[in-house]
């Protein structure tokens, strides 16, 4: 068991708010991952559900039991700053022992504590093996097992993965991912890079500049981000904004001025309901939409907006195109066969069923 | 003109070989990546060409030239840093104008002025050129570095890992302005990399470097879709490609054990790559974008699998799928169908899409001429 909850925590350094009147659920059994630019709070929120850091302001408690005060020795919880690669001259039993030895563990102890976290993990049978002998995903594993060989509450990992090359990140998202859903141990994850989040959370806290912006799972805020720093975040490339302000015609109802290039397209009648209902009639706004959700033609088509290829970027599976829209660009998701010239002029359609729109003054969703 | 040719250039660090016969033809104007894994000897390529390093064995050239004796400054290449290398209490315009003030060049006041507006103009720097480089963004720091190279107008940009140390969001920012920049410059890049998605995005071409040896050369299409070998399959495209251990019977390839095995139809080119040689041992490559789930069984090379888990990417799902005991392998989720774990799925494997690969020699097989 091991429930963490934080109760309006605040965390100033001199004049610097780092973390700002944060609240956050954590259940037992979850994989909840902080995430956010370089220095959003999200790490310093990580170090004062350790103990590393003590709040200024706020609770934190542990299954229950208030321990703002408490140690971080005493918390019995496990902090992983980063997964070095194994030492090669060791056994993987050696490479497992040498933390616990290095922390003052001694004989039986030591030899207790790596057969548990190696029946954990399923590496039992090769703990004899030199880490050159090992398949990739037996690799991960010793990795993660010599860091979390004591068996804590919760563990709480710090960009761990980051310093590793693209490829080997990514089968350890996958490992990551494999084993908490084996082991099932509470996890706080802290990462910049919301691939790590979306692919490995149960749950995703998005900060910027202390303060919180959204929690949800990867779907929810994936799909309805709370305002226009969450969209750019997620997703990769991050979701599209245009300019626009919505105008009442009397014949044809509400529809949308794009004003960086001066064009007028139309919107279904939900889309014109919520404008009306929520008052935005010339009040400037700006629409959000996904890469996938943006469609490119060469030739014209209703309610499209033209344009001009500004680069191509090939994925193997997918390519992405970018264009602009007045000084903006607006990236599109394609097929790998759509390899148009660049400077080739062109239009784009919004799939209108996904569209989100944002106040700009606040930047919040109006959705 | 700038092209870069190495010739069975290598390089040796004690017993360990950075650099293994590595023949290498990058075009004038051309953007050229080196990708490959931490050790591969990426830097230490991009560091003989510098003249940083003396090659053991082997020649480079810059365009005509043959470079070997020559002094690093005489080369006329710049060399950009993983770790930006900027003065850090000057300004960003003394930062520019500094490589251009060298004694070597003793550039006119006026040329100076306009080199400094043209590249802050190119870099969408002009806002920062009178701030001090200590309180810059990292991607604003990395573009005044890759600024200071730009100024000399040097015939080759050597760049290491350029975009590594920023943030996630930036570097896919940095990447498509990068590939624009080397447009809009038309002079020839040189770029090292761990990161495919880069290599894929913003190379003409790529060159794939394992242990000191080019593993494949070819534009992305050619790497991705046509992997000489497993290593390059491997290392290009995410979510990894499948790799499943299989055999020839027949006109069919079975994977996994015999009395629960999936066995695909070949189509008729790979009967005729794999001949007649029933029993022999392949890899079959599958994308996982190349696999179709669908809640019904299709008419072919389609099977009963269960979902163990999966990773959300926002635009689809990647799934692990699990058919019978012990094959798990990756497939991407359609846009919008929504599965559970532990729900059962049939996964399509398009067989015209996929790679094979021999069983001993891990090289592609391919026809012969």
């Amino acid at each position: 068991m091991a429930e963490i909850i934080l109760e309006n925590i605040v965390k100033r350094f001199g004049s610097l708010v780092a973390v700002n009147h944060l609240d956050l659920v954590i259940k037992d059994r979850e994989f909840v991952v902080l995430l956010g630019p370089s220095g959003c709070g999200k790490t310093t929120t990580l170090r004062m559900i350790s103990g590393l850091e003590l709040p200024d302001e706020g609770k934190i408690l542990l299954d229950g039991v208030d321990v703002t005060m408490k140690r971080a020795s005493r918390r019995d919880i496990a902090f992983v700053f980063q997964l070095y690669a194994l030492y090669p001259h060791m056994t993987v039993y050696e490479n497992m022992a040498f933390p616990l030895r290095t922390q003052g563990f001694k004989g039986n102890k030591v030899d207790m504590e790596i057969k548990q976290a190696a029946e954990l993990l399923r590496i039992g049978h090769i703990l004899n093996k030199r880490p050159r002998e090992l398949a990739g995903g037996d690799m991960q594993r010793v990795a993660l097992g010599r860091a979390l060989v004591r068996r804590p509450k919760a563990f709480l990992l710090d960009e761990p993965i980051g310093t590793l090359d693209a490829k080997f990140r990514e089968e350890m998202r996958t490992e990551l991912k494999k084993l908490h859903i084996d082991i099932g141990a509470t996890t706080v994850y802290v990462t910049h890079d919301q691939v790590e989040a979306m692919s490995m959370g149960d749950k995703v806290v998005i900060m910027n500049m202390g303060f919180l912006q959204q929690v949800g799972t990867p779907q929810e805020i994936y799909h309805n981000p709370a305002n226009l720093f969450v969209a750019n975040f997620i997703g990769s490339p991050g979701m599209n904004f245009i300019d626009c302000v919505p105008l009442k015609d009397e014949s044809t109802g509400v529809s949308i001025k794009l004003t960086a290039v001066n064009r007028v397209i139309k919107i279904p009648e939900n889309l014109q309901k919520l404008i009306l209902q929520k008052e935005k009639v010339d009040i400037e706004l700006i629409l959000g939409i996904r890469p996938e959700d943006v469609t490119i033609e060469f030739k014209e088509f209703e309610n499209c907006i033209n344009t001009e290829v500004y680069v191509i970027e090939t994925l193997g599976a997918y390519n992405i195109i970018d264009v602009k829209v007045g000084n903006e660009t607006t990236r599109v998701r394609t097929l790998p066969t759509v390899l148009p010239d660049i400077g080739t002029s062109c239009f784009i359609g919004l799939e209108m069923s996904r569209i989100t729109f944002f106040d700009k003054k606040s930047g919040n969703s109006i959705m | 003109m700038a092209e870069v040719k190495l010739v069975t250039l290598t390089k040796k660090f004690n017993s360990i070989t950075a650099v293994n016969e590595m023949n290498l033809d990058i075009k004038d104007k051309e953007f050229f990546v080196l990708l490959g894994p931490t050790g591969a000897g990426k830097t230490t390529t991009l560091r003989l060409v510098a003249g940083l390093e003396k090659p053991d064995k082997g020649d480079i050239y810059l365009g005509e030239n043959r470079v070997n004796n020559w002094v690093p400054a005489v080369r006329d290449v710049a060399f950009v840093f993983q770790y930006y290398t900027l003065y850090p209490h000057y300004t960003v315009r003394q930062n520019l104008e500094f490589p251009l003030k060298s004694n070597l060049r003793k550039t006119p006041k006026d040329e100076i002025n306009r080199i400094v507006s043209e590249v802050s103009r190119i870099l969408h720097i002009e806002h920062l050129l009178d701030r001090q480089t200590v309180n810059l963004s990292g991607g604003e720091m990395q573009r005044v570095a890759i600024g200071r190279a730009i100024v000399r107008r040097p015939k080759v940009f050597l760049m290491d890992e350029p975009l590594s140390n920023l943030d996630a969001k930036l570097r896919e920012e940095m990447r498509a302005e990068l590939a624009r920049l080397h447009m809009d410059l038309g002079s020839t890049f040189f770029y090292v990399t761990h990161d495919q998605i880069e290599a894929m995005t913003m190379g003409d071409r790529i060159g794939v470097l394992n242990e000191g040896k080019m593993m494949q050369t070819g534009e992305h299409d050619e790497i991705y879709n046509r992997p000489r070998n497993m290593f390059v399959a491997k290392f290009v495209g995410s979510p990894v490609i499948n790799l499943l251990e299989s055999e020839i019977v027949g006109e069919k390839l079975v994977i996994g054990r015999h009395d629960h095995a999936m066995e695909c139809t070949l189509t008729d080119l790979q009967c005729r790559l794999v001949g007649r040689a029933s029993g022999k041992k392949v890899f079959l490559g599958m994308r996982p974008e190349d696999i179709i789930i669908s809640k019904d069984k299709k008419e072919k090379n389609s099977f009963k699998c269960s979902v163990y888990f999966k990773q959300s990417m926002g635009v689809e799902d990647i799934l692990n799928l699990k058919f019978g005991e012990d094959l798990i392998f990756r497939a991407i989720s359609p846009p919008r169908m929504m599965v559970d774990i532990g729900a059962e799925v049939y996964a399509t494997f398009l067989m015209e899409r996929a790679h094979i690969f021999d069983g001993e020699t891990e090289e592609r097989l391919e026809m012969p001429g």
